[in-house]
């Protein structure tokens, strides 16, 4: 199936000794101008790339607190060492957080600082120069900004600030990647990452609710740009039509048609993943979220709701108010944005939904903590909530449950191996390496629990998990939505 | 007045003036530069005491560490806890009268020279033993553990075998703090001692010492996490958005 060796799974995990170069050849395709000039790119390298670098490089510098202070701070400790998923999975030791940092910080020493200005050999400081770049390139996208090195860090120094600051740097002299730009200029022209036009997103969602009519005889409504619906939903494009994402949207629809809650698509805003964050750039990151905020006035909604998504959740939560905000116009009651976790929970903690379980028993479950949503947001009103909320509904509307080992779940999460841009066929051999933690951990629940099924809540885990099952013998239908569980339980109609 | 001891004196104010003006300038850096975006790594907590108590966590525990890597923090832990007892020792050479805590800490401190060189050569046989830590480790990592090692050498080797004249040197450091220059001892392994102490202040703003500092202003450690609750906007993004009138 693969021309790569794909890593086999170990009883115990087991820290592999370091192999130089294993992973240098990965690169994902190089975005052509036509992806670069709208995200305001230049289209090629440009001539004096060195120095547009390097001056870039200090203009973020001064930009970014977290950056600065983490080039400072890394004591070489090794705590990080051993934590990133694709290291375990490739062995190469530039995919050590902090080999990944030094890439950068090298060149930051080289030129920013007086030790790297005078004695370059002696604190490893090096020039910008191209190879320098192709290194970037290749371990800038073997970074899926997961957070897990920034958790165990003693100065939580977090790669994913180091690894976009490095993407906006080379779209700057015009060394862009071709996954993520392509998407940003798709939903700028389009409006959402599949390019999906008004006209096929009406379509398809007018063939969801005869699919629903067809299942449970019930009409349950897929409403795209109805002015004074009460609720935006923004959710990632995936959700229209892949698999098993869509069996999620059907969850959503489900849940708050049961609620009587006023809901809406927007066919502006259909898209709720924000690619700016994967390559750094502040300004395509706000131009994209400042959609959702033009949709809600346009709309008249009172909340914004956000489906199942761990990226779009983490630019959602922590920076929607901030690059978009405020949104004094919409019901203070309600947090801004709500994840859709957030709201199916409380309609279960008020019994306002009822779940038959026992629709779920063909299944054995555990649950896959996504990165973004597990070390880098929250939900609920209290720390540790993402945690708790996902598997809180998941216990609520299925009867069997079970727990990878604690050191992989939670805010030690493995990610699935596709996330921060890069999931592309290009790079498939990284995400397959990549995704060898959690399978081994998910090994370990499926031999000891018979566990049949693992649930997400991320559109990039269920696309990656899809593709990369198979390579260790799993099965592409064994990674399910977690509203898609809830969509099984829910028992619509009058409540008794 | 020996040209020894006003090189010496000379080599003191400059290492401190050295050391106090480029670690206040690094931290005017981090102090000034804007953090635009909220990052706390999750879960963290949602109130400033909140933080508080995670920071005061991380510096005191090193609790981070502690979940990575049980030899790191082992080891690292020792060095510094050490490293705060030594230097706390020291203070009796810059106090007259000495407070009654410096007394009492005094025995302590020799224990802890021991505990410091044990967390210095538990962490340098990482490097070395460690395939990773060994690819990842530069020459200036090397340098940094041989010069605090040489100081907690010489140190313990003043206090064992070769004495020297503490009430002299106590006169000396004394003499510093309210400029009246006294006589140091010209004893081989002060000098040594006082040398690479020296230096160590020299390159503490250039290096990566600035962990120090640094530790306070990490964004991922030390923000709130309640970006729904209050809007956060840094000047230069505030700029942006008034550019476009939305």
């Amino acid at each position: 199936m693969a021309d790569f060796d794909v890593p086999e799974l170990k009883e115990y995990p087991v820290i592999p000794p370091v192999r130089v170069g294993m992973m240098a050849h990965s690169k994902p395709y190089v975005a052509k101008p036509d992806f670069q000039t709208p995200l305001g790119f230049p289209g090629e390298l440009v001539e004096n790339w060195e120095q547009v670098a390097v001056e870039k490089m200090g203009e973020l510098v001064g930009k970014y607190r977290g950056l600065r202070v983490f080039l400072d701070s890394c004591v070489k400790c090794g705590a990080c060492t051993d934590k990133c998923h694709y290291f375990l999975g490739s062995s190469d030791p530039k995919n050590m957080p902090v080999a990944r940092q030094d890439l950068f910080r090298s060149v930051y020493r080289r030129y920013y600082t007086v030790a790297g200005k005078y004695f370059p050999k002696l604190v490893g400081a090096r020039d910008m120069t191209k190879e320098v770049l192709d290194d970037w390139y290749s371990y800038f996208h073997q970074c899926s900004q997961c957070r897990r090195c920034s958790v165990f860090c003693p100065y939580g120094i977090d790669t994913a600030e180091i690894s976009m600051a490095a993407r906006e740097i080379m779209d700057t002299v015009g060394q862009g990647q071709k996954y993520c730009n392509e998407i940003i200029g798709k939903v700028f022209k389009i409006g959402n990452n599949l390019g999906l036009p008004e006209p096929a997103l009406r379509d398809t969602l007018e063939g969801l609710e005869e699919e629903v009519k067809e299942d449970t005889g019930v009409d349950v409504r897929f409403p795209l740009d109805e002015k004074g619906a009460e609720v935006l939903l923004v959710t990632p494009s995936a959700d229209f039509f892949a698999e098993p994402h869509v069996d999620g949207l059907i969850g959503y629809a489900k849940v708050l048609h049961q609620a009587g809650i006023s809901w809406t698509l927007s066919s502006h805003a259909s898209e709720a993943a924000n690619f700016g964050m994967f390559i750094g750039s502040y300004d395509n990151m706000r131009k994209l979220a400042l959609r959702i905020r033009q949709a809600a006035l346009d709309l008249g909604v009172k909340r914004i709701v956000f489906g199942e998504c761990g990226h779009a959740w983490r630019v959602a939560y922590s920076f929607l108010n901030t690059l978009a905000g405020p949104f004094d116009f919409l019901d203070p009651r309600y947090p801004v944005p709500q994840h859709i976790c957030e709201v199916t929970y409380d309609l279960i903690q008020r019994g306002a939904l009822t779940l038959d379980k026992s629709a779920n028993d063909h299944r054995v479950l555990t649950y896959h903590d996504s990165c973004n949503v597990a070390r880098a947001s929250r939900m609920g009103d209290k720390p540790g909530g993402q945690f708790d909320i996902p598997r809180a509904i998941i216990r609520a509307a299925c009867n069997h449950f079970h727990d990878m080992p604690a050191d992989t779940i939670g805010e030690s999460t493995f990610c699935c191996g596709g996330g921060g841009g890069l999931l592309t066929d290009d790079l498939i051999e990284l995400r397959v390496k990549g995704a060898m933690p959690r399978m081994e951990a998910l090994k370990h629940v499926v031999e000891q629990h018979q566990v049949t099924h693992l649930a997400a809540i991320c559109a990039i885990c269920k696309s990656q998990f899809s593709k990369v099952l198979p390579y260790y013998g799993f099965t592409m239908d064994q990674i399910v939505s977690v509203h898609q569980l809830v969509s099984d339980a829910i028992v619509l109609g009058p409540k008794d | 007045m020996s040209y020894l001891s006003v090189f010496y004196a000379v080599l003191f104010y400059l290492a401190t003036l050295v050391f106090v003006a480029g670690v206040g300038y690094r931290i005017f850096l981090y102090a000034r530069t804007p953090a635009p975006l909220k990052i706390p790594t999750t879960p963290a907590p949602t109130t400033r005491r909140g933080v508080a108590l995670r920071m005061l966590r991380e510096v005191t525990l090193f609790s981070s560490l502690f979940k990575a890597n049980k030899w790191i923090w082992l080891f690292g832990w020792l060095f510094h806890a050490a490293l705060l007892l030594v230097l706390l020792r020291h203070l009796r050479y810059f106090q007259e009268p000495v407070w009654t805590w410096v007394v009492w800490i005094q025995p302590f401190g020799i224990y802890a020279a021991w505990a410091m060189l044990i967390g210095l050569f538990g962490l340098w046989a990482r490097r070395i033993l460690v395939d990773r830590v060994r690819y990842i480790s530069s020459p200036s990592d090397h340098l940094m553990l041989g010069l605090l090692v040489a100081i907690g050498v010489s140190g313990v080797l003043m206090k064992y075998v070769w004495h020297t004249d503490i009430v002299a040197l106590k006169a000396f450091t004394l003499g510093l703090m309210y400029f009246d220059w006294q006589p140091l001892p010209a004893d081989a392994m002060l000098l040594i001692h006082l040398t690479l102490v020296a230096a160590l202040m020299i390159v503490f703003p250039f290096s990566k010492l600035l962990h120090a500092p640094g530790v306070f202003f990490s964004p991922t450690r030390n923000q709130v996490d309640n970006p729904r609750e209050r809007r956060h906007l840094a000047p230069w993004a505030a700029r942006l958005q008034s550019g476009d009138g939305s």
